[in-house]
């Protein structure tokens, strides 16, 4: 039986993401915590070889699921694979990382072996061998320390838990899980990854920066016209010098939707807060955005907080960004253009 | 195409405008005035309403089911603007729609409702819901609710549905940096647990309203109790961390000097 037991997946190319590594470095800590041994189960194309590049984890035993059926993201294999990994090291306590993956297939893996399940995962302590975990409620606004007497316990961890695991690969000596995929398991067809052309790509997760823009950006300004042309060149020459990572406020991409003119290179995928996402970046930058509670939601995991607003009393003003300019975006954001060149 | 049968699982949480406090109830966490707190649908649970509404319109014979969880005062509340925005029939269930509620509960309870209304042919059947909710975000519901109706095939954070008149049908998934997963699924029936959609928020519409309200109010007159609970979690913590910064705040700067601020900042 394996006490903790550590899920992981193989990216397309057969390496670990750095939220793999990440959830690997959490259960080794939680493992050395609870004075217990673990165990990591992969799935995906090239598990074994990648189950090998982290056989110095200390890790117990490895386990894998590799067949084609796996090799690419699908809630119906994935789901399959999970159930069988977990049952197949008898696990009480399982890890995952927060992938796009995993928070797909986990929870139905959770009902397939009776497990419960939580997610977003963004601390975990162990008290007199007891776990517990924090996770936010009411998206970022509430944070709350809990713990199951339910085995087995699904926890999908966060990114930013920890750093990267790094050490010495060697041979793992994996055992390969054998999983029935039948017809039924693969009736969903996997067309590939359609990534935004790289000048589009505006959305960088390991960017050290996240520039936020909001709908003041297309409003009338000081000379009572639109500068919305000016604005793009702007925001792209941003992205492009500083390396940065772009997100919206709601009303932003909502003009867009609405069918008005805006900025052509922002989609909802950009949009940051309460029905946005809330993405890890060691500073980001408020532009033109009033900045209310349900964009402060957003902001929650942005360590450093600038902004730039023309107007004083706006939402960044109350204790929610280190630093406001008073300030025109459009004058400042093009000295700092020409500052980056 | 014979018309699709589309099941959304929506329902309420506090209008995000309010300020949230948690409070210490004997059965769990809650929210301080939770019975008195505006409410609105479910941002995502709302857009996958406004993506099954479009979508019923362009196959014949479409229907589209509103699986509803909440206490049933706040959900007829809900209803007087809700109803407005798309046509549906509203499946009631009274019961907490508490984001501290545990996941497998509420689903088991959705699962039941889906499976009592008359007449659902799974085959033709879409489940569509919002990929997360804004009060217990965990983003498993849907497909607890999945598996136990026996459906697996699943798309999670989905932002794009395409029919083909055979049933068939393609789909885009958000995931990491900004990309799709694009896949084609053969048949129904299929979990959809949508983002955004590419859709607005419709415009209240008073015809659509009082076509809706027919239904609406018996369906909540019918509505069945469930008990609904906190499950296996034990809380040991509910709280709102400070967060308040000591902003500073520069006035009357020139936007030179601002730039030079901000870069040295940025490359700092
Ligand atoms: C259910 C629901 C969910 C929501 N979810 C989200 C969410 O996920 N994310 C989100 O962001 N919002 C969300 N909101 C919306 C939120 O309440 C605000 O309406 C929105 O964030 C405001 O966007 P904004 O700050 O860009 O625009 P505005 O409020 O219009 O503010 C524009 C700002 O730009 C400033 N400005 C204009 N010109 C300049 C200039 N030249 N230089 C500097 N500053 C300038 C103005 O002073 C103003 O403060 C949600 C609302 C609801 C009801």
């Amino acid at each position: 039986m394996a006490d903790l037991f550590l899920v992981l997946h193989t990216e397309c190319d057969g390496s670990f993401s750095k939220a793999a590594l990440e959830s690997l470095s959490t259960a080794a800590d939680l493992s050395s915590k609870l004075g217990s041994a673990y165990s990591v189960g992969v799935i995906g194309a090239g598990a074994s070889a990648a189950a090998d590049a982290i056989a110095g984890c200390g890790a117990e035993k490895f386990y894998t699921v590799e067949d084609e059926a796996v090799a690419a993201p699908r809630y119906s294999s994935d789901t399959k694979a999970s159930a069988a990994l977990i049952k197949a090291a008898d696990a009480q306590i399982i890890l995952a990382p927060g992938t796009s993956r995993f928070a797909r297939c986990m929870p139905g893996a959770a009902y397939r072996t009776g497990a419960a399940v939580d997610t977003h995962i963004v601390a975990l302590a162990v008290e007199d061998g007891k776990i517990s975990a924090q996770r936010w409620y009411y998206r970022q606004r509430i944070l709350t320390t809990l713990s199951r007497a339910d085995r087995p316990w699904i926890l999908l961890v966060d990114g930013g838990v920890s750093d990267a695991w790094q050490g010495d690969a060697g041979s793992a000596g994996a055992q390969a899980v054998a999983v029935d995929f039948g017809d039924a398991d693969n009736r969903v067809v996997i067309k590939g990854v359609e990534s935004p052309a790289v000048d589009a790509q505006t959305i960088r997760p390991d960017s050290a920066i996240l520039f936020v823009a909001g709908a003041g950006w297309t409003k009338k300004q000081s000379d009572g016209e639109y500068h919305i042309g000016d604005a793009g060149v702007l925001i792209q020459g941003f992205l492009c010098k500083a390396g940065a990572s772009l997100g919206s406020s709601k009303s932003l991409v909502d003009l867009q939707s609405d069918g008005q003119e805006t900025l052509s290179f922002m989609s909802h995928m950009n949009q940051v807060g309460q029905t946005g996402s809330t993405p890890r970046h060691a500073k980001g930058l408020s532009t033109c955005c009033h900045g209310e509670e349900p964009h402060a939601v957003g902001w929650r995991f942005i360590n450093e907080r600038r902004a730039i607003n023309t107007d004083a009393n706006c939402g960044w003003a109350q204790g929610k960004a280190d630093v406001v300019y008073i300030a025109d975006a459009f004058e400042v954001m093009e000295k700092v253009n020409a500052l980056l060149s | 195409m014979e018309g699709l049968q589309i099941v959304v699982c929506g329902s309420l949480v506090p209008d995000p405008l309010q300020t949230l406090e948690p409070v210490i109830n004997p059965t769990g966490p809650g929210l301080k005035n939770e019975t008195m707190l505006p409410s609105v649908l479910d941002p995502w649970a709302s857009h996958s309403l406004y993506e099954a509404a479009n979508l019923a319109k362009q196959v014949a014979g479409s229907k589209v089911f509103l699986v509803s969880l909440g206490p049933k005062a706040k959900l007829q509340q809900l209803m007087m603007t809700v109803a407005q925005k798309a046509p549906f029939e509203l499946v009631a269930v009274d019961g907490s729609a508490s984001g501290f509620t545990d996941a497998m509960d509420v689903a088991k309870t959705l699962a039941a409702a889906i499976e009592a209304i008359p007449g659902l042919d799974k085959g033709k059947m879409l489940l569509f819901g919002g990929c997360s909710s804004a009060s217990r975000d965990a983003g498993v519901t849907m497909q607890l609710v999945g598996e136990q109706l026996g459906i697996t095939d699943q798309f999670v954070g989905v932002d794009e549905i395409k029919m083909q008149d055979d049933g068939s049908f393609s789909v885009l998934e958000r995931i990491e940096g900004g990309q799709y997963l694009a896949s084609t699924c053969p048949s129904m029936p299929a979990v959809l647990a949508w983002a955004t959609g590419s859709l607005p928020e419709p415009p209240n519409n008073p015809q659509i309203g009082m076509a809706n309200m027919r239904c609406v109010m018996p369906a909540l007159q019918k509505a069945k109790p469930a008990s609904i609970g906190v499950g296996g979690i034990s809380f040991e913590k509910t709280e709102i961390p400070a967060q308040k910064r000591d902003t500073r705040i520069v006035k009357d700067v020139s936007a030179d000097e601002i730039a030079a601020e901000l870069v040295e900042w940025i490359k700092g």
